[in-house]
């Protein structure tokens, strides 16, 4: 292993037993590996494939197919916060939301503030509608975001 | 609001309405044993095919009739696939059936597997689905420890297991066999059909791929019986020889500019204005609607004087929508530019494309740039047939492309354009500028 530490590399490696095919566990491997540092070297990917049998290209094909992972080039702050574009949050206000947040964290979105805190993107329709406009932290979301309620969510990932 | 029996969103109020002990307390899983200990399997499917539910992840496919299609006699493994990868834009309620009464969606998925002799599950989540995704994993640990699953299931010879898999945040893997591309492990690129996924889904095996509602539906036809199912909704309309009927409950997902948004579960067939009226509490701000989505971004557009369209699998199609798709209504006020919706609608379309056919990959791409031109005032009258034609052209109804995303696509596009001509006329002559994001988006 290049990259991957033992307790991950056990964790992959317990999955195996749920699929008919090893290549299955590549999304849950990826997973593992962003979540935990917060981007996917291409070491890690190397790894990867070894545990699962595949090339590192059919690793690589699969992770790039979803925008969701990010190379170690691109890694992501400690928190990844995603507001919402889709047509039910822009009737309410994310437009407005996106901008704010980018002029507080001094970033474009796709950025990650200076201090390293959090990384703000915008997500296509995140399923929290009623609660427009919603934001996802990480992988929970908060509804009905004001200015206001943004600031103090920044305040609070940035503690 | 009107008076109606809850059946799907009865508990989801309940303090630990997630849990097993509470889901038992309420006569969960009394079907699942009734079904194991004195069914056939047989039997529970025909059970729902009598009760005509119809899929609810968008298409309307009669349930139990695409369970008759898996092989007879098949060797096995079989699969169930839970579609829970809700993407389709302004639909959540497979989300709050999720994370307040999960043990409902799973019950039917086990009905499911123990009618179509399936031996694993695998439940597809969207990766943004996070508070989803653990009460879920909660409840099948749960449900592990009490010995409802695992091998011989309460001393019954039927075993099985289900596992959940998380998805990456691409809208593709919602269509059944881009979910199983992806569950594979590959790029959710979906599959040509035939061979449909009951003949060759899952690593090549037998699969049914069925949504979270639809399941939680499966739950309550064999714990309270096809007639109870069947007597909510619409019967097949005669005028429309192609109409399996509207039966049974429904959550319809209400958003946009309306006062009350939310999941509000109500038998097919009502009308878009009483649900924005009656639910909703009306349009906000004392406005009117100016444009609605009947279900979910790809079903198109409505109009004010269409509000009284049923919304149910028929209903939509009568006033030139694409189908009740996931019934997710979204209301737009008449303050509302159709240009900056359209934007909206096309964006999406553009970046969620899988890029596989030609067609879906160019045609999306350039709906998406025409939009923006018309919107940053560069836009020419000529440019509306444009959009339409590349929307009429894209899809597997002109039968130019692999899924049914292109058909989506295209088809918001077909009726702004139809629906909405004059205001974007007005909007291309006038040389207005919509407004551009004061932040430069990297992607
Ligand atoms: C582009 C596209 C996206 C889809 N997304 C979803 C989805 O997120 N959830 C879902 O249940 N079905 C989705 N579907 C429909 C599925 O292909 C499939 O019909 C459905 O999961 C079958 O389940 P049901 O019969 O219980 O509705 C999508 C279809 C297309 C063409
Ligand atoms: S129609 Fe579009 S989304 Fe569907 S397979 Fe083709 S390119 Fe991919
Ligand atoms: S449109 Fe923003 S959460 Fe659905």
């Amino acid at each position: 292993m290049r990259f991957i530490d033992d307790e991950t590399r056990h964790k992959i490696l317990d999955l195996l037993p749920r699929y008919p095919s090893k290549q299955a566990v590549t999304l849950p491997a990826l997973h593992m590996v962003q979540d935990k540092y917060r981007c996917v070297p291409n070491d890690a990917v190397r790894d990867i494939a070894e545990l699962l049998d595949l090339a590192p290209a059919e690793v690589l094909d699969t992770m790039t197919f979803y925008m969701f992972f990010r190379g170690e080039e691109n890694k992501l702050g400690k928190t990844r916060l995603w507001v919402c574009r889709s047509l039910a949050c822009q009737l309410r206000g994310s437009d407005d939301l996106t901008e704010h947040l980018c002029h507080k964290l001094g970033v474009t979105v796709g950025g990650t503030s200076a201090d390293g805190k959090i990384t703000l993107e915008t997500a296509e329709c995140i399923g929290a509608c009623e609660g427009a406009p919603a934001v996802l932290v990480d992988d929970a979301h908060e509804m009905n975001v004001s200015n206001e309620m943004a600031d103090k969510l920044v305040a609070r990932l940035r503690a | 609001m009107a008076d109606n029996q809850l059946t799907l969103l009865a508990r989801v109020d309940k303090p630990g309405s997630h849990t097993l002990a509470s889901y038992r307390a309420d006569g969960g899983y009394r079907a699942f044993e009734k079904a194991i200990k004195e069914m056939q399997p047989t039997q529970v499917i025909d059970t729902v095919k009598a009760s005509g539910l119809r899929g609810r992840g968008g298409a309307g496919f009669p349930c139990g009739v695409k369970w008759t299609f898996l092989p007879k006699d098949h060797p096995g493994p079989i699969y169930i696939c839970i579609n829970a990868d809700e993407s389709e834009p302004c639909t959540f309620n497979n989300r709050v059936l999720m994370e307040k009464d999960p043990h409902q969606v799973l019950e039917g998925a086990m009905l499911a597997a123990f009618a179509t002799r399936a031996s694993t599950v695998y439940y597809y989540i969207r990766y943004e689905y996070g508070p989803a995704y653990r009460a879920t994993q909660a409840a099948i640990d749960e449900l592990y420890a009490a010995g409802l699953l695992g091998k011989n299931i309460l001393g019954t010879n039927f075993s099985l297991n289900i596992y959940t898999h998380r998805g990456a945040g691409a809208y593709i893997c919602g269509e059944e066999t881009g979910l199983i591309e992806s569950l594979e492990g590959k790029r959710a690129w979906p599959r040509i059909k035939p061979p449909f996924p009951a003949i060759e889904g899952a690593f090549r095996k037998p699969t049914i791929v069925n949504n979270v509602e639809t399941l939680a539906c499966v739950t309550h036809i064999i714990g309270k019986g096809a007639d109870w199912f069947k007597s909510m909704g619409v019967p097949p309309d005669p005028a429309n020889p192609r109409d399996a009927g509207s039966y049974g409950p429904k959550l319809y997902n209400l958003s946009g500019h309306v006062n009350k948004p939310g999941t509000y579960e109500i038998p097919l067939g009502i009308t878009a204005r009483r649900l924005i009226d009656e639910y909703g509490g009306g349009v906000w701000k004392e406005r009117k609607a100016k444009a609605v989505v009947p279900g979910g971004l790809s079903m198109g557009f409505m109009t004010e004087s269409e509000l009284d369209t049923p919304l149910d699998f028929n209903g939509p199609g009568k006033v030139g929508c694409l189908g009740l798709g996931t019934a997710a209504v979204t209301v737009v006020d008449d303050q509302t530019s159709m240009v900056d919706v359209l934007y909206n609608v096309c964006r999406f379309y553009a970046h969620e494309s899988c890029g596989q056919c030609t067609p879906c990959r160019e045609g999306t791409g350039w709906m998406f740039k025409i939009i923006d031109r018309i919107r940053r005032g560069e836009g020419r009258l000529e440019d509306l047939d444009l959009l339409a034609e590349v929307g009429n052209r894209i899809g597997i109804m002109p039968g130019t492309t692999i899924c049914g995303l292109a058909d989506g696509a295209g088809w918001p596009v077909k009726n702004a354009i139809k629906k909405f001509r004059p205001e974007f006329e007005e909007y291309i002559r006038s040389g207005k500028k919509g407004r551009a994001l004061q932040v430069a988006a990297a992607h």
